[in-house]
């Protein structure tokens, strides 16, 4: 039976907790719902079940998302959440280990555990919300702020190289990355599809707005004109390679980055050692 | 009222009204105002503007007969306060 618009439109409120009270926390426009709106329809259509599915997040606004979320969840310490994701799926296998983190959590407090998990090739899913800001705490500034940009610990703007959470994916041997932006919604729910899907760290970086301090602070209006400005600045990786350097400041390349599907995996791998010693 | 149209006119007036009709009696979205936050992206986003704000910043679909269910303002609500009325 083919399904109606009012089913599909319906499809996120059969997995909100039913205990949280609505609406979030986030602020008003904040992309976190967004992603969340698209993680939930990608389960339904790829058909887990809710107890298939485990959510792993540590502090942050981003880490709030699996609060709202009626799958296995584990809110843990700051930075930890890819430690503790690896501890799952180490025990379960079979599970779809999900690691929701925004970028200060992922890459300040837990960069270690980021590269690691990278260069073990665990098959997790790491959706990594990047709003260029630490949220939560009031608007400071992150591994990912971009140079010149304002925050409230770089009032002058931000001296500072930014890190790009992708190249240090690639890098740290992640064998699956891709970008998108809150904005190019039906490409978000193909990456996040495609990340749940294959076998091997896969890192999925939605850039998204945090319109009440990033936004505020550099000028860059709203939440609609910030999502906005999301679709101008986006470049798909076909153009980006025809693009210099200097042209791609500023800009976020989109798509699917890195795909290695011959890399084996770690868990596949400790079962192999174990079959192998026991004869 | 069908009945006095259709003669003649076959061609140009369907017989049976479209689920996609919509008039300010049959809306072509449910919008859960409890949960809206009035971040006013739906109303931005929109590509036929069928919203307006209202006093409060919330949407009020001022322009159901334009929707064409294309889905943006619904998936990229984050409070998923927007369901289609469409079954």
């Amino acid at each position: 039976m083919a399904t109606t618009e009012k089913q599909k439109s319906d499809i996120t409120h059969k997995y909100l907790r039913p205990q949280k009270s609505f609406p979030s926390v986030w602020c008003p426009g904040c992309g976190n719902g967004i992603v969340m709106g698209a993680f939930v329809r990608v389960v339904d259509k790829l058909g887990y079940s809710k107890d298939e599915v485990a959510m792993v997040s540590g502090i942050g606004c981003t880490s709030r998302l699996p609060v709202y979320l009626d799958f296995n969840s584990l809110h843990t310490t700051h930075g930890r959440a890819l430690a503790f994701a690896t501890g799952v799926k180490f025990g379960q296998p079979k599970m779809k280990v999900v690691v929701i983190t925004g970028d200060g959590d992922a890459l300040a407090i837990g960069g270690n555990h980021f590269i690691h998990a990278c260069r073990r090739n665990i098959d997790i899913t790491c959706i990594l919300i990047n709003n260029h800001t630490y949220g939560m705490t009031g608007g400071q500034g992150s591994p990912t702020t971009p140079e010149d940009a304002i925050s409230t610990t770089t009032p002058y703007g931000n001296v500072e190289k930014h890190f790009d959470p992708c190249d240090l994916a690639m890098a740290a041997g992640a064998t699956y990355v891709a970008r998108g932006t809150v904005t190019h919604y039906p490409q978000m729910e193909k990456i996040i599809s495609a990340g749940l899907e294959h076998e091997g760290f896969s890192l999925i970086e939605i850039i998204s707005n945090c319109h009440t301090y990033y936004g505020r602070l550099n000028r860059k209006g709203d939440a609609p004109a910030m999502l906005e400005q999301f679709k101008e600045n986006a470049i798909t990786t076909g153009k980006a390679k025809k693009m210099d350097e200097q042209e791609l400041v500023g800009k976020y390349v989109i798509g699917k980055l890195h795909e290695d599907n011959v890399k084996s995996e770690f868990c596949c791998e400790y079962q192999k050692l174990i079959d192998h010693q026991k004869g | 009222m069908s009945d006095s149209n259709q003669a003649g006119q076959e061609k140009t007036t369907p017989k049976k009204k479209s689920k996609y009709d919509f008039t300010d009696d049959n809306l072509p979205l449910e919008i859960n105002l409890s949960w809206c936050k009035a971040c006013n992206i739906c109303i931005a986003m929109c590509p036929q503007q069928i919203f307006e704000p209202d006093r409060d910043g919330r949407p009020v679909q001022t322009r159901p007969a334009d929707c064409t269910q294309c889905t943006i303002c619904w998936v990229h609500c984050p409070d998923f306060c927007i369901i289609s009325t469409v079954k």
